[in-house]
């Protein structure tokens, strides 16, 4: 018995530590936003919105979180996209060298990381001239996704029944109408994962913005917020922690909504 | 005669009628490598053809500016051998080594671990809280995650200085390197927490049982019934999450690298050398080290899973 209310306290009190160490640096996203003059203390808030109207008023803060929506959404269309005819094409047809090919992907897309090939992408965007293009880093950023994206999406096709597809073709249907109205709607969660991890990714990227665009009125929030606690000496911490808070509250969101609709299964892989 | 070249045809037919059945929406491989082009064509660009161009860029004099920056020579292994007599490469690859394991192996893994364990028969909202909270930790974009603990370290009015009684302790300036590892266990606990959920889930509870009722205690149930049940887990895990924080960039983003350098790991280091100082061939070169460590671990990775399967 005293055994079992040890262990009963011990559980208790480990949760707490948990949960405690997992919660005191969130309390300063929470309560400064919403100080007046806030410092780097946690306190309760006077429940002010003047630092949200600080925010709309800074000429860089609002734009930057358009600019990550630009980037997140645009990469998020072309990965999918292509990552989905691609893998339906490699999980339909016996491509000649197609395992391979896939082995290749896969290797390829978990050696070669941002931190590996910062240098050769810096100078690849200035000889073509995608320094400070957004359209340029969503390539970019879609070349680096696009490998786990066909993986997944291939394990996904593979285990659709091909029966409708069949039954199209007799009626006449081209392939990519066969795509576009059998296989679409068939994997639809499968490609609702996929843009899901491409914005994710994306919106929370820093070092491939920060490389990639140097004007301020294109880079994204990652970027905008390095800059508002780096530059000027004193960090700003109204605008710092209400511009946090707006920019996290999309990716939040964004979880619920999942793991509400889908539940937040498991997938390996899903965050590099 | 007759005989002889028909049944080329038959064979021939036969050939084009498999094929066509094979192929449930006839792609045909002509179109079928139309699909799949236009990925192959960003990923070759991006992805390969810059790994391709660091090993060549790493045997070069290229810099940022200046004469070099025109006009790059070859300059064979000499950049391998200035980043590996660099002393600053070995303190930052040894910092590194101290990184992945302090926060990925000990932290992440270990951390992951108990979450997963302690809360492996329960549901409802104690559950609920504790993974909503660790996932949170993981979902949020990094540069506010790293800004949260400038602000829970700051020496001044930090929180931690504040609950632990020790005013004007400098924690990112004295304990940089511990700082970036408790950073990035709080930061990446959530992918270890929930693999081990899902592998703790597929232990037969039975075996448990008989477990418990030989008598065996909490720590001789783990040995002998769990650990031989989730071997692949954790190697998976391991392999994956040590390739994932090896290049990772963050702690850049809450130290900088400083101060003197006593936090900066290879990647901030790469970012250091090539782009802050221009030395890009150097940095190149040092890119090449980084490419052969994470070849190494993500082949002995895909090892692991073929042999799985």
């Amino acid at each position: 018995m005293t055994r079992f209310v040890l262990g009963r306290i011990g559980f208790y009190t480990l949760i707490a530590v948990l949960l405690a160490f997992f919660t005191i640096p969130l309390l300063w996203l929470v309560t400064a936003p919403f100080t007046s003059d806030p410092t780097y203390e946690v306190t309760v808030p006077d429940f002010t919105l003047d630092n949200f109207r600080a925010v709309a008023e800074h000429p860089y803060a609002l734009p930057s979180l358009y600019n990550s929506l630009v980037l997140s959404v645009g990469t998020a269309v072309l990965v999918v996209i292509l990552a989905a005819l691609a893998a339906y094409a490699l999980s339909r047809v016996r491509l000649p060298g197609r395992d391979a090919l896939l082995y290749a992907l896969l290797l390829l897309s978990s050696i070669i990381t941002g931190t590996a090939a910062m240098v050769p992408l810096f100078q690849l965007a200035v000889e073509l001239n995608l320094i400070d293009s957004q359209l340029g880093l969503i390539l970019i950023l879609t070349g680096g996704l696009l490998p786990a994206a066909i993986f997944m999406l291939k394990d996904f096709m593979d285990s659709t029944p091909k029966s409708y597809e069949e039954s199209a073709r007799v009626f006449g249907a081209t392939p990519l109408q066969i795509v576009r109205h059998v296989v679409v709607p068939l994997v639809r969660p499968g490609l609702a994962t996929i843009a899901v991890w491409a914005v994710a990714n994306v919106w929370g990227n820093f070092l491939m913005p920060y490389l990639l665009l140097s004007d301020v009125e294109k880079q994204p929030a990652a970027v905008i917020t390095y800059t508002l606690y780096t530059e000027g000496g004193q960090a700003n911490l109204s605008m710092l922690s209400t511009f946090g808070l707006l920019y996290s509250i999309p990716v939040v969101l964004m979880y619920l909504f999942v793991s509400k609709k889908y539940g937040f299964r498991f997938h390996g892989g899903i965050k590099r | 005669m007759a005989q002889a070249t028909s049944p080329p045809e038959v064979a021939e037919q036969a050939v084009r009628t498999r094929r066509y059945s094979s192929d449930a929406a006839g792609l045909g491989r002509l179109r079928a490598g139309a699909f799949v082009a236009p990925a192959l064509l960003l990923v070759a660009a991006f992805l390969v053809f810059p790994a391709l161009w660091v090993l060549y860029l790493g045997l070069t004099n290229y810099r940022l500016t200046g004469a070099a920056a025109a006009e790059p020579q070859f300059v064979g292994l000499g950049n391998l051998i200035d980043a590996v007599v660099n002393p600053e490469f070995w303190s930052s690859t040894w910092l590194t080594v101290e990184f992945v394991l302090g926060s990925a192996v000990i932290g992440q893994v270990g951390l992951g671990f108990t979450i997963a364990w302690l809360l492996r028969d329960r549901r409802g909202p104690l559950k609920r809280l504790v993974e909503g909270l660790v996932i949170l930790a993981w979902i949020l974009p990094s540069a506010i995650v790293a800004f949260l603990w400038v602000a829970l370290l700051d020496r001044d009015a930090g929180t931690l200085n504040a609950l632990l009684h020790t005013p004007g302790y400098a924690w990112l300036l004295d304990h940089p390197m511990l700082s970036i590892i408790v950073f990035n266990t709080w930061r990446g606990t959530a992918f270890s927490m929930m693999l081990y959920g899902a592998a703790l889930g597929n232990v037969p509870p039975s075996h448990l049982e008989s477990a418990r009722l030989a008598g065996a205690s909490g720590w001789q149930q783990l040995r002998d019934v769990v650990f031989p049940h989730i071997r692949g887990h954790i190697l998976t895990n391991l392999l994956l999450i040590s390739l994932w924080t090896f290049n990772d960039f963050s702690p850049f983003l809450l130290t900088a690298g400083g101060p003197d350098g006593k936090s900066e790991v290879l990647a901030v280091h790469v970012y250091k050398v090539a782009l802050q100082s221009g030395e890009l061939g150097t940095g190149a070169a040092v890119s090449t080290i980084i490419l052969l460590i994470n070849l190494v671990v993500a082949v002995f990775y895909l090892r692991l899973l073929r042999s799985k399967k």
